[in-house]
């Protein structure tokens, strides 16, 4: 009897005082990691790399056309008001102008044919720490 | 040559069979993301934590792991590699957790320790290893919601069958006790 007592008190209490905290910190990690890695900051410079170097990096306030020759051929970035895109590329499969307007900090498009890659950078980079 | 065996090599053989046929299955499941998967395996390493000792949960999360990378053919791939290191990420964190007091803390705490582990030790191998790119950074929120929520889900699991066993032993106990009485 004192048992049966026991196995029912055991089973009404399936989540302890612990679990409760565990699970309420848990949820404050998962929304603060949301918040702080996935912000959408807008980015207000664009840094262009051509195989392993840094071809040039602009200001995304303006209106211009840059052209770039990679390993193909000469692709056309465009930058304007803030954003920033491949408009023309030489390569094959055409991704990197497929992937359109970048406009946050952290976004990048990437020609793997011509060995370009584009990266929008904000006030502050994230991370890099972690970068080398 | 005969291997003497133990009752205790055979309930661990028994367990991670257990185990590995729940990988199996989880296997076949489609997942939106790679790497977002419930992790119905860790319940059975829960549960022997909990029932047994943390030796018999480790062999049990090592022996799965191993196994059933075989039997996928995924063995020494990243897939196992990937496998590996969050089985002893989380094993790691379990050991340090079984130590919290059980009166508060029970199989959802560790269930949901367990998980965060388990995503941290396989984002850390595709951050140093896969991709080194800051990108991934992205994704540690989706990660970390997913092991949050089959965190839960697999502690109530466990806690479920961990008081079911107590239950039916403590009714053939009394069963037992009844039938002799009489």
């Amino acid at each position: 009897m004192f048992n049966l007592l026991r196995n029912i008190k055991a089973k009404t209490r399936i989540m302890l005082t612990g679990d409760w905290l565990i699970v309420i910190a848990s949820s404050v990690l998962v929304i603060f990691l949301f918040q702080h890695l996935w912000s959408h900051e807008h980015a207000t410079t664009v840094q262009i790399r051509l195989g392993d170097t840094v071809y040039g990096t602009y200001s995304l306030n303006q209106q211009r056309d840059i052209h770039v020759k990679g390993t193909l051929g000469n692709a056309t970035i465009s930058i304007i008001n803030g954003k920033a895109r491949f408009s023309q590329s030489p390569c094959h499969n055409q991704y990197c102008v497929h992937q359109g307007w970048l406009s946050r900090s952290g976004q990048a498009a990437i020609c793997l044919p011509n060995q370009l890659s584009l990266e929008l950078i904000g006030e502050t980079k994230h991370y890099d720490s972690l970068n080398y | 040559m005969q291997i003497n065996t133990t009752i205790n090599d055979h309930r661990i053989a028994k367990l991670a069979a257990f185990a590995i046929a729940l990988h199996m299955l989880e296997a076949v499941i489609p997942s939106p993301l790679p790497g977002v998967k419930p992790g119905i395996a860790n319940i059975v390493t829960l549960y022997v934590l909990f029932k047994y000792d943390f030796a018999s949960a480790a062999w049990v999360s090592i022996l799965r792991v191993f196994a059933s990378s075989l039997l996928l053919g995924q063995f020494l791939s990243p897939t196992f590699i990937l496998s590996l290191a969050g089985a002893l990420l989380s094993l790691g964190v379990l050991w340090i957790c079984m130590h919290l007091p059980r009166k508060y803390f029970g199989a959802v705490s560790l269930s949901i320790l367990a998980a965060f582990a388990h995503i941290a030790g396989q984002l850390m191998i595709v951050r140093l290893w896969l991709i080194p790119h800051t990108s991934i950074a992205y994704l540690i929120p989706i990660f970390a919601l997913a092991a949050l929520f089959f965190g839960v889900i697999n502690g109530l699991i466990t806690h479920q069958l961990l008081n079911s066993s107590l239950e039916t032993k403590l009714e053939n106990k009394t069963d037992s006790a009844s039938s002799t009485a009489t």
